[in-house]
């Protein structure tokens, strides 16, 4: 049996050492795009601050761990899925045939059709490669623009001030993490933010970059131009799907999966940043692109790529957490509430903290939070349950922050 | 054999001993908003619960954790935050359904119970009996374990 996994990122990775685990004498074949031992992105922005090296982005700390368990890593694109054939074609030329396949493939920053966007001196932060030309470019004093205060744009945002450029944030919606937060959660983070030195415009989209002397001039739709000695982009990332083209393997936003991360062609499944598999709140087929869920989807497709039908998957939530230099926000599932539904909040403007919980009848459906670390993945324990929270709904109403009273309560009948 | 902290709600006095004895064995203060094992309060029935990290199989932490920071004690089962790896992204504080692991905003890292390698401080300072180290098939935690497998995107279920 041989299986190919086709993205060396968390779901990737977590499915070659399942598969691993699963099936002993299989040979498994990890191809990953970039010439890196597989690492996390979201250790990039610690990277960006020296807080780490390179090695402390790495998914697995362990030396020879690949080789040990016997995955064989090829550092190559795929530049196409044969289905008939069942077979992967390398970016030399080369192909290689497997029985089973997962497609890992992740995303890729959007890049909007904006004038200009191609100068030197504009760049995402994604990779290991755009780590390396920001360290470059961001130097102490140095005037930084960043484009999109999204998920993404907000992790970036802090190892910036803390390599102390002169920074300023562009973002399209009317608030910081607009799919993430709500008005008030948004908007205080702007402000904690605009508190720390960093300019922010919200509701503000840029119509092209043009050179200027030795760096960039942003033009804004206000009218307004913002000198950079360097611009990162984080508008957005879309699904890794193109080489999939004439597979006749079926693609949305991502690559269309049943419940066991099989895609519409045989022994071909997906996973990760790159698949659109069911959201647990709504029920939809969603690209999710987070951490817990690439690595769920990739533990439950290669349980399924080993035995038939193992592991049904029943949602992944959708979450986030975010520190933004140092207000701590974090939301969970439908945070924004539903039509019909009850909302309890607990608003301290002064002391930026904030708690937002959606219920829909007897249950909790979505949350979010500011200023809140201690305990909050309860959060997630409390929705995914789905256990009626009877008189503790009530509770929760009332105060907002006895969440793990709730859940012990509630779901583990402590009380 | 393993063992586990066994917790009966019933007998604690909400003393908080067992977070003096937590902070003050992992952090070198007595400060109970520093531990790792909380009491929580259930007023409107004059109860105590103490709680804290079960040790879960699932181990979600482990699982969302994206750079290896947290590994199992193959001696204890704990699992266990390697605060040198730890890049301090919190993920595991919003994956894990217990909400046992948290963020320390003054080391940057996550703190969870790792048991404090198999002689837990919490259970020694209790003094009424309500938190034990005991063999790992006593403690009932079979029925937590359950709620984690509900809890789970459907990877424990079946696995």
């Amino acid at each position: 049996m041989h299986y190919i996994v086709i993205g060396a990122g968390p779901a990737g990775v977590t499915a070659c050492e399942t598969l691993r685990d699963l099936d002993p004498a299989a040979q498994i074949t990890l191809i990953g795009g970039e010439p890196e031992p597989p690492y996390s992105r979201m250790a990039i922005p610690y990277l960006l601050v020296e807080q780490i090296d390179e090695s402390g982005t790495y998914l697995r700390k362990r030396t020879g761990h690949y080789e040990d368990k016997g995955i064989e890593h090829i550092r190559m694109q795929v530049t196409r899925v044969d289905p008939e054939q069942r077979s992967v074609t390398l970016a030399d030329g080369n192909s290689l045939n497997y029985d089973r396949l997962l497609i890992a493939s992740g995303a890729t920053p959007l890049k909007p059709p904006i004038p200009g966007i191609d100068l030197d001196g504009i760049h995402n932060c994604w990779t290991l490669e755009d780590a390396r030309a920001i360290v470059e470019r961001a130097k102490p004093g140095s005037p930084v623009v960043l484009i999109g205060a999204g998920f993404i744009g907000c992790i970036i945002l802090e190892s910036l001030v803390e390599r102390d450029v002169k920074l300023t944030v562009v973002e399209k919606g009317d608030r910081m993490v607009p799919r993430m937060m709500d008005n008030i959660a948004g908007n205080l983070l702007k402000s904690w933010c605009e508190n720390r030195g960093v300019r922010i415009l919200t509701s503000s989209g840029v119509v092209g970059f043009t050179e200027l002397g030795s760096g960039l001039s942003v033009n804004l739709d206000s009218g307004e131009s913002l000198t950079a000695d360097l611009v990162i982009t984080a508008m957005g990332v879309r699904a890794n799907i193109d080489f999939l083209a004439g597979s006749g393997i079926d693609t949305d936003q991502g690559v269309l999966v049943n419940d066991y991360l099989e895609t519409n062609r045989e022994d071909i499944f997906a996973a990760g940043d790159v698949a659109q598999g069911r959201d647990f709140s709504s029920g939809m087929d969603m690209v999710q692109a987070i951490q817990p869920t690439s690595v769920e989807h990739g533990r439950i497709a290669a349980f399924n790529m080993v035995r038939d039908g193992s592991i049904r998957h029943q949602g992944s939530l959708n979450m986030n957490v975010l520190d933004t230099l140092g207000l701590i926000s974090s939301s969970f599932g439908l945070w924004m509430g539903v039509d019909g539904g009850d909302q309890a909040t607990l608003l301290d403007e002064d002391e930026f903290r904030y708690l937002q919980l959606q219920f829909d009848g007897d249950y909790l459906i979505g949350a979010s939070s500011l200023g809140h670390t201690q305990h909050i993945g309860v959060l997630r324990g409390l929705i995914r349950s789905r256990v009626p929270l009877g008189e503790w709904k009530e509770r929760l109403m009332r105060d907002p922050t006895r969440l793990m009273e709730a859940y012990l309560g509630s779901v583990q009948g402590a009380s | 054999m393993l063992r586990s902290l066994l917790i009966d709600a019933e007998k604690c006095t909400g003393c908080v001993q067992c977070e003096l004895a937590c902070s003050y064995e992992n952090e070198g203060l007595f400060n109970p908003a520093k531990s790792r094992i909380r009491v929580f309060t259930f007023h409107h029935e004059g109860r105590f619960v103490p709680y804290t990290c079960t040790q879960c199989a699932e181990a979600w932490c482990m699982q969302a954790c994206p750079v290896d920071a947290i590994t199992l004690d193959g001696d204890t089962g704990a699992k266990v935050v390697n605060a040198a790896v730890c890049v301090g992204c919190k993920v595991c504080t919003i994956a894990c359904p217990f909400g046992t692991v948290n963020y320390s905003s003054d080391s940057g890292k996550v703190v969870k119970c790792d048991l404090c390698a198999g002689d837990p401080a919490c259970a020694k300072a209790c003094p009424t009996g309500a938190i034990t180290y005991v063999d790992a098939d006593q403690t009932g935690f079979e029925k937590m374990r359950a709620w984690a497998g509900k809890t789970d995107a459907g990877s424990a279920a079946s696995a």
